[in-house]
């Protein structure tokens, strides 16, 4: 399996704060890979510069082997990305906004109105179509920032939070619809709510301080938990991430 | 380019999706209104033109072309939604002439709207319809430029309001450069040669002349490199900031 999505020792530092240390992964076709750590430890600065929002003081980033950074407009193309907190147009309705993504990224006509239709069903948009998006609640929100990463299927999604503010019923939704794009896209996932990890993913990355400090399934990470506490994945995070901290 | 269309799309529909943009309107052409007829002496001068709206022009944009470009990038940052545009298979380029492009094309919309002005002129008398033509040509140039300043010290900070301020500022400085106030003042420590160098940016130096009905080559050139000049600005503005 070919890697989609592939980052390659990635560095930013903001001042003298390094946010980012050398993180590298990558993400093959069919994967969901969770992306772990505690708040400030860089997973939302790493998913910028995967999506070339952020120019990194080193490394690369490739999407479908296009480097992000020396050809941005192709490499955008194949990429849905959900920022954090789901920016999106609040004068805009979910229809409109939805058209202009699509125009953006180059669909017309009846392949728009498919895409836009498909990816509303994938996220039960349809009651607040009509809507201005400043009215939506949270969760509505929320998706509609994922009907814009999903609209034209990407072969690589970047997803920030994707379930941050849903109540369970939409976070299995959404978890399904993650599992459900699986099949053809490569995913990677932030949050820091480990259940979800064993319930989505099939690989988790943990960082602490922009490094990476653990890599494996769920069962694995489990497993490095400290004695007294094996298979619990919580445990496993704060182990890890306090331990990193001490490190850096 | 295939971006550039939906974005000007967006953003000049944006500014329909509150009854600010007929309100601006509205109050645009009430206030050229007043300058022409009340304090253009439009009456006295029993001339049939539109010069003394095209002397006031200048003044009045000097208040709305900030007002029109002080969301195109502020919001933007402040509701993070450009990173949502900036991680969509967009250039720079086509957000910062879309985003431009689309205040320009609301500019002229506004223009559009003192056509009772025009009206008025050719009801009471016979104007020279063709110095008219050329006067509103060159004030939707000026406001090109204008916009392109605004637009680009939009994207210095995340807050409208001092989105406002800077443009209005800039414009002011830009717009008064070659009155004798700001030229005295220069001569007073600098050579000859800076003074008349900055009268020749000044824009409404070069207004004058279009106002008058006479369109040079040198006007044109001017107003078309100010305004790429500061979207070339804007650009590397958004490259250093987006982010912050």
């Amino acid at each position: 399996m070919p890697a989609l999505l592939r980052l390659e020792d990635l560095r930013k530092s903001f001042g003298d704060i390094r946010a980012v240390d050398g993180i590298s992964l990558s993400v093959e076709k069919g994967e969901v890979l969770g992306f772990l750590g505690p708040n400030g430890a860089g997973k939302s600065t790493t998913m910028k510069m995967a999506a070339g929002f952020l120019e990194p003081d080193g490394g690369h980033a490739f999407i479908c082997d296009i480097d992000v950074f020396a050809e941005p407009v192709a490499a955008k193309s194949r990429l849905g990305y959900l920022p954090e907190g789901a920016p999106a147009y609040g004068e805009m309705t979910v229809r409109g906004f939805l058209k202009f993504i699509g125009e953006v990224r180059g669909l017309k006509g009846d392949a728009l109105r498919s895409a836009i239709d498909r990816a509303v069903e994938r996220t039960q948009l349809g009651p607040v179509f009509g809507q201005t998006i400043e009215t939506l609640s949270k969760g509505y929100k929320r998706r509609v920032g994922l009907a814009q990463a999903i609209l034209h299927e990407p072969p690589v999604l970047i997803l920030d939070e994707p379930t941050d503010g849903l109540d369970p019923n939409q976070k299995h939704q959404v978890r399904r619809l993650i599992r459900e794009m699986a099949k053809e896209s490569a995913i990677i996932v932030s949050t820091h709510i480990l259940e979800e990890v064993p319930a989505v993913c099939d690989r988790a990355i943990i960082i602490a301080a922009g490094r990476v400090i653990a890599d494996g399934t769920a069962e694995e990470l489990a497993e490095m938990a400290p004695e007294g506490a094996r298979g619990s994945l919580e445990a496993v995070f704060r182990h890890l991430t306090t331990e990193g901290r001490k490190a850096a | 380019m295939r971006a550039l269309v939906p974005i000007v799309k967006r953003e000049f529909a944006s500014y329909f999706a509150t009854p600010i943009a007929y309100v601006f309107v509205v109050i645009f052409a009430a206030l050229a209104g007043v300058f022409t007829f009340q304090l253009g002496n439009f009456y006295e001068r029993g001339m049939a033109d539109l010069m003394p709206f095209f002397q006031y022009l200048p003044w009045l944009f000097l208040v709305l072309a900030p007002a029109i470009s002080m969301r195109l990038w502020a919001e933007e940052r402040r509701s993070g939604t450009i990173e949502l545009l900036m991680t969509l298979p967009v250039t720079v380029t086509e957000a910062v002439v879309g985003k431009w492009l689309a205040g320009w094309l609301f500019m002229g919309l506004a223009l559009m709207a003192t056509f009772t002005l025009w009206a008025t002129v050719n009801w009471l008398g016979e104007p020279d319809n063709g110095v008219i033509a050329v006067s509103y040509f060159g004030a939707w140039a000026m406001a090109g430029t204008f916009l392109a300043m605004g637009a680009a010290l939009s994207a210095l900070t995340r807050n409208q309001v001092i989105a406002f301020i800077l443009a209005a500022l800039g414009i002011f400085i830009f717009m008064t450069a070659g009155t004798p106030v700001v030229l005295d003042a220069v001569r007073a420590f600098l050579p000859e040669a800076v003074a008349e160098a900055i009268a020749s940016l000044s824009a409404l130096t070069h207004f004058g002349s279009v106002s008058r009905g006479v369109l040079l080559l040198s006007d044109v050139v001017y107003w078309v490199t100010t305004t790429v000049f500061w979207l070339f600005v804007n650009a590397i503005i958004v490259n250093l900031k987006k982010a912050d």
